[in-house]
């Protein structure tokens, strides 16, 4: 997804010269094509996160179109303040982008581990907030986050979701969640790379006679959650699931909106990290399995609810 | 006040404005940092008055120089400024800190012509400036970029951040003024996290550095009025009396927070008046 984005923001930069990406002294050999490209348009800040942010707005007040380049929770955490009064509040075009969603990094430790960024950056007032799961997608938002007026967040994973689909027969709808398989007995709704973990999990249940909708939700915000409401509805069963906290995230945010039009479904249940710091190290599928988010982890929670369901329908 | 403030009249003036300005507006708001707004109204007034080139009747012109006041919590002395010099009606200082005022205690932009950019958490009005001035330098123009912040502001590691990137980009278009009061919110700056030596630190960040009297229209003048000569970012050390003007309130820790009402108004805007 990294290699992907910067492809598509070296042509972008391209375009238009008011296009700056900054980095916070980290992406090693990952931008030199870019700065080969057009050097006028990179600077690396330094380890330096909150001056990073200052100096993004400083430029966007100048007319600049800003992407913020740095790992895991390092381009939004640390400077989060200067994120809100400055960036967001003075209506400035900034584009956070941090590469190593959820466990992506995982053997690196709990710093690491960027297990709150939907939740944190979804607060900000008017932003918007974006998890890709397939390479297309990246390329797509990262032009919709150069077009989009204020703050946005673009979350990189280090796995992906390979639909087979090119770029050129599908496109991103501003908001929607994108319907990447049918199925009538259980809703299944990602966001991320572990979409790849809910089609496995969706193929696996279809071999014991469960049919599964996958959903995947490229946009946290905004959301039309009329798809995924519309799905929920038809299966009675509605499971969200993301590398990312239980609190605030995906699951929080589908929760909020089908409870506010008065279309909670049946049954619900947050996949994600259970309110805990990780403590295990492991690479991203380890971790996905350690803390109940891989696909063999969906698929136990979704038999086990389905049984529940024919026990009480029994009864 | 100095004797050679008398050589520029206009500037005395104006600074005495702002400080009575700012003494109606806390009072009738029930707000507090006086201290810190009169602290800094000289270098207000001389930056407003002689230094800054912009046009209250075209506030965003692109050529502007841009000032930024990182110490947020004194914006009082700012918008007194601007009404002075005619940015918006000096009927708008009566909102100040009211219900459903613009005008909030901490300086903000919004709606508020002349005002480049809202602060109030201490520590981001220069990064802020120092990406303005990275742009300036890119385009070659000529306007300049002023930061005002105060000395317990120092405190705050992202203006070291943001030092060393100036610096290094030797962004000499970017002028740091340092309210140098000596005191801070709860005690003084000796006794909460010293400063000292100062001058030396900016200076081994690789800035130019001058120290002037701070309540010195003239020194101010002269010291503002010329850019870096070199390639490096500028940081002017104004030595300050917290809460000058009013005797009572000068040097005292309490009148960061306190607010003049009934007598102590009275008092203060009798020495005010009577000022030079």
């Amino acid at each position: 997804m990294r290699d992907t984005f910067i492809s598509a923001l070296t042509s972008i930069a391209a375009q238009d010269e008011r296009v700056v990406l900054i980095t916070g002294d980290l992406g090693f050999k990952v931008f030199d094509y870019f700065r080969e490209k057009h050097a006028d348009q990179f600077i690396n800040a330094g380890i330096a996160e909150q001056s990073m942010a200052g100096i993004a707005t400083g430029m966007a007040l100048e007319g600049y179109t800003v992407f913020l380049y740095s790992i895991a929770n390092f381009t939004f955490m640390r400077c989060l303040e200067q994120l809100r009064n400055d960036a967001a509040y003075h209506e400035c075009n900034i584009n956070v982008v941090s590469v190593g969603g959820g466990f992506s990094y995982g053997q690196l430790g709990m710093s690491h581990h960027a297990t709150e960024d939907l939740a944190i950056m979804r607060c900000m007032p008017t932003s918007v907030v974006a998890s890709p799961s397939e390479l297309w997608e990246v390329t797509e938002l990262t032009r919709v986050m150069y077009q989009s007026k204020g703050l946005s967040y673009l979350r990189l994973d280090k796995s992906h979701f390979d639909s087979e689909k090119n770029q050129i027969e599908e496109h991103l709808t501003f908001g929607s969640p994108r319907v990447i398989r049918d199925g009538c007995d259980v809703t299944l709704v990602a966001t991320g790379g572990i979409v790849s973990e809910v089609i496995e999990a969706a193929d696996a249940l279809l071999n014991k006679g469960i049919s599964a909708c996958v959903i995947s939700a490229p946009f946290i915000k905004p959301i039309d959650i009329s798809v995924i409401s519309s799905s929920a509805k038809k299966t009675g069963a509605l499971f969200t699931i993301e590398e990312h906290s239980v609190l605030g995230g995906l699951g929080s945010v589908v929760a909020e909106e089908l409870m506010e039009n008065g279309s909670a479904p049946d049954f619900f249940r947050r996949i994600g990290l259970r309110e805990k710091f990780t403590s295990v190290v492991g690479d991203q599928r380890y971790l996905r399995h350690t803390y109940g988010m891989s696909a063999k982890n969906i698929v136990a929670q979704v038999c086990d609810q389905l049984m529940l369901k024919r026990q009480k329908k029994a009864a | 006040m100095d004797s050679t403030n008398s050589d520029f009249p206009d500037l005395q003036e104006l600074a005495k404005n702002i400080r009575l300005h700012v003494l109606q507006m806390t009072s009738n708001g029930g707000s507090s940092h006086i201290g810190s707004a009169f602290s800094m109204a000289d270098m207000i007034a001389v930056l407003y008055g002689n230094i800054l080139r912009m046009d209250p009747t075209n506030p965003d012109c692109a050529d502007r120089d841009r000032f930024i006041l990182s110490k947020g919590h004194a914006g009082a002395a700012v918008y007194a400024a601007l009404a002075e010099k005619g940015f918006f009606d000096k009927d708008w200082l009566q909102t100040h800190y009211q219900n459903g005022s613009k005008l909030s205690g901490h300086i903000s932009h919004k709606g508020i012509p002349g005002v480049e950019m809202s602060t109030g958490s201490l520590g981001h009005g220069l990064p802020v400036a120092t990406g303005m001035a990275i742009v300036a330098k890119k385009r070659k123009q000529q306007h300049r970029i002023f930061v005002l912040l105060g000395d317990g502001e120092c405190d705050e590691g992202s203006n070291w951040e943001a030092a060393l990137f100036a610096a290094h980009h030797k962004l000499s278009n970017l002028t740091v003024l340092i309210d140098y009061n000596k005191l801070q919110s709860l005690d003084s700056i000796e006794q909460t996290l010293a400063l000292e030596p100062l001058a030396d630190k900016w200076h081994s960040f690789g800035w130019e550095v001058e120290e002037v009297d701070g309540h010195d229209i003239s020194s101010l003048q002269h010291t503002l009025s010329t850019s870096s000569l070199g390639q490096k970012p500028q940081c002017l050390i104004c030595h300050t009396v917290k809460g000058k003007g009013v005797s009572f309130m000068e040097n005292s820790v309490l009148w960061h927070y306190r607010t003049a009402r009934g007598e102590e108004y009275r008092a203060a805007l009798e020495e005010l008046t009577r000022a030079a």
